[in-house]
């Protein structure tokens, strides 16, 4: 990134834009029309047709969501986004075919970068659609799937068609109704029957565009005994005006299979993010989510595991970062279905300059579900006095059998910690800096490498210049 | 090197010290010995500048620099350090990570990775400490003999002009302080140094150029090695008509 992008965009990273090139811009607002011109865009089959048209109707009706900070939820205006927009006819597969200024924005992300380097496969979902996408050989041939979920309609109908919503349906809520109303773009990924993926994928969003929304969908189908890990990074320009947000992600984790969905979020300020995710995991199977929210107006996220069958584990960490103006709802739900399931949950948030921080979390064990063991950990770092954290846990216990263990904390940062670190030559900045990030190192430390010390860099960059 | 004079220090609003005058000067030595409660870790605070200690009367000067224009880092880029009675805790951060950013910051070049490897190597393993240190976090879960030595390595790559050591000797076994001692040894001939101590034995293997006798917030009495025995012998009451 050059110096005079930083200079306009201040403290966050990332919030250069480039040109926005559309070949395809639907006009602001939403209808059933624009609902079926988008599938007709697609040239999608008739079924999902059906299904966005039946997805876009329960929107309308539905309420909004009465948990959360409600009166952000209410100052999204439906009538301001732009729901489709394609910035390029095709997903290329050669990274020198992406058009320029599309190129330009990912290099500075860097991405491919970090594809030659460690990655399984790549898609970069720039806008509406994905218009980079990349897979490793061999995974091919062991048939593994990696595409970016248009394609994986065209190319796989049935398998989509069998899990799509299945996890999530659009009745979930009022955004997973939206989202599947309107949904372009995301990830489709299936890994055959005991094939292990060593090398995570990755998924890279970006919203270029004013007052865009963004619905990727994303399905990820782990067979029996199979291993996959998922990467997806989040990243938008800052504009006066504000973008949406709004994907859903489906898990299934067959029987023994393992699946980790790590993401690091750093929509820029002005970004709703509601985001529904959810997983299934079969007997003896692992979801791992990993989710880190640093940026955004509001955030709404609470990855959600279904332990269905017996033995199955579930692991949720997230950190949330809430500054200036920000409120990070977030948190973890956990549904014990099935004897002798097992759950970790460690959340850890951050609020500074009047920033806001919720934990909100669920876990719930089944009559019948016997011999369920979960830990929830809560740990809130509160920087300054006009900033605020909360904890809404609910649990729904409905078997005396269960083990359950629950910790929450809120701390502040010490006088004694800061003079240590500044003692030895750090300054107040750069000290708060090193707090913060060993705060949050449980989370990092399960991060790829690159991801880690991006996270890093960003949290400093929080800190400075800010501190009185 | 370092000038206190006429000064008077009080923490929420409770006056501590009372008057206290010092000197030190490059490669002296400097011993203070004190009841508990006397003020000891308040003086080392204050040179060192803890928000939490307001100087009521009288200033520090380290190499003729009236202190106060100083923040808490720049003292420590300045050449001073600290060796904390009560190290902090910094949980997730990891004792190499920190050590490299403060070894960038306090020195006016930033070492080179591998060069900075060899150096800290070579001073944990003159402490007998063992690498796995490296990847602990910040003080977490340390034994105090643990804490010291973390205290010592810092000074061996810090390399101040001013040391000042709280009680850097209490908790340690006796091989632990003959290690602890040779890493002050090093770095005393170019520097000065304040050794604050209760006991003796530190000083059969440091040799001090002035011993002090702190009571109640005041230096009452000074003298050479000698003293230190005196005070550890004898105690301080006798001291007390002074004060
Ligand atoms: N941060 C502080 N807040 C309140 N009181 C303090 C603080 N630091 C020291 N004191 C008080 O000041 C006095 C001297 O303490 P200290 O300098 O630690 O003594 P020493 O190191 O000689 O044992 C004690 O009465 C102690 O309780
Ligand atoms: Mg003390």
């Amino acid at each position: 990134m050059n110096e005079e992008a930083l200079e306009a965009v201040g403290d966050y990273r990332y919030g250069f834009h480039d040109p926005e090139n559309a070949t395809i811009r639907f006009d602001k607002g939403l209808s059933e029309q624009v609902v079926r011109d988008i599938s007709e865009l697609k040239n999608e089959p008739q079924w999902m047709t059906d299904i966005r048209v039946k997805a876009y109707r329960h929107f309308e009706e539905r309420a909004m969501p009465d948990w959360g900070n409600c009166n952000l939820l209410e100052s999204i205006n439906f009538e301001n986004v732009t729901y489709f927009l394609r910035s390029s006819n095709k997903t290329e597969k050669d990274w020198d075919d992406v058009p320029d200024d599309i190129k330009n924005t990912f290099d500075r992300l860097g991405i491919p970068d970090a594809e030659q380097k460690w990655l399984g496969g790549v898609t970069a979902q720039y806008e509406s659609e994905a218009v980079y996408h990349s897979i490793r050989e061999d995974l091919e041939e062991q048939g593994v799937i990696f595409l970016d979920m248009d394609t994986g309609l065209k190319t796989h109908p049935e398998l989509v068609k069998k899990f799509f919503g299945t996890v999530v349906p659009h009745s979930d809520n009022k955004f997973s109704a939206l989202n599947t109303a309107v949904w372009s773009g995301g990830s489709f990924i299936y890994v055959p029957k005991g094939i292990e993926v060593e090398m995570p994928v990755q998924a890279y969003f970006r919203i270029n565009a004013k007052n865009m929304g963004q619905f990727e969908r994303t399905l990820i189908i782990a067979d029996e005994g199979s291993t996959i890990h998922y990467v997806e990074g989040c990243t938008a320009p800052s504009y006066s005006t504000d973008s949406l947000h709004s994907a859903v992600v489906e898990l299934i984790a067959m029987e023994g299979a393992k699946i980790r969905y790590s993401t690091v979020q750093n929509w820029s300020n002005n970004v709703y993010n509601l985001v529904t995710k959810r997983a299934v995991a079969h007997k003896n199977a692992t979801v791992e989510w990993v989710d880190g929210n640093i940026g955004s107006k509001l955030t709404m996220k609470y990855p959600s595991v279904l332990l269905k069958g017996e033995g199955a584990h579930a692991e949720v960490i997230s950190v949330a970062y809430a500054g200036e103006g920000q409120h990070q709802d977030a948190g973890a739900k956990v549904h014990h279905l099935a004897p002798n399931t097992t759950s970790n949950i460690l959340s850890k948030s951050i609020s500074k300059n009047g920033g806001r921080s919720s934990y909100r979390g669920m876990l719930q064990v089944m009559p019948k579900a016997t011999g369920c063991r979960s830990k929830v950990v809560c740990d809130a770092l509160i920087l300054d006095d006009s900033s605020r954290s909360d904890t809404y846990p609910t649990m729904e216990i409905g078997n005396a059998t269960a083990d359950l263990e629950h910790e929450a904390s809120v701390s502040k940062v010490s006088s004694d910690q800061l003079f240590y670190l500044m003692s030895r030559g750090l300054a107040e900045e750069e000290a708060m800096g090193l707090i913060v990030n060993g705060f949050f190192e449980p989370f990092t430390r399960e991060l790829p490498m690159e991801y880690a010390v991006e996270l890093n860099k960003l949290l400093e960059l929080e800190m400075e210049g800010s501190i009185g | 090197m370092l000038r206190v004079e006429n000064l008077h220090v009080s923490v929420e609003g409770t006056s501590i010290i009372k008057g206290l005058d010092l000197k030190i000067h490059r490669g002296e030595i400097h011993v203070i010995m004190g009841r508990n409660g006397a003020g000891k870790s308040t003086l080392a605070n204050v040179v060192m500048g803890h928000p939490a200690y307001e100087i009521t009367s009288g200033s520090i000067f380290f190499q003729g620099r009236p202190l106060e224009e100083l923040a808490v880092f720049e003292r420590a880029r300045a050449g001073m350090f600290l060796s904390f009675q009560y190290p902090a805790v910094i949980p997730g951060v990891q004792v190499g990570t920190f050590l490299k950013k403060s070894v960038a910051s306090v020195r006016d070049e930033p070492p080179k990775g591998r060069v900075f490897r060899k150096e800290l190597n070579a001073a944990m393993a003159q402490l007998e400490m063992d690498k796995s240190f490296l990847s602990r976090y910040v003080n977490d879960g340390f034994s105090g003999g643990e804490k010291k030595r973390l205290e010592i390595l810092q000074m061996l790559l810090l390399k101040p002009t001013l040391a000042l050591l709280d009680e850097t000797d209490s908790g340690l076994d006796i091989d632990a302080l003959r290690i602890v001692a040779k890493g002050i040894n090093q770095i005393a001939p170019e520097a000065g140094c304040l050794i604050i101590t209760h006991y003796q034995r530190l000083l059969d293997h440091v040799k001090p150029h002035f011993v002090h006798a702190m009571i109640d917030g005041v230096i009452v009495k000074t003298g050479g090695p000698e003293l230190a025995l005196e005070l550890e012998d004898r105690g301080y009451d006798w001291l007390d008509a002074a004060a």
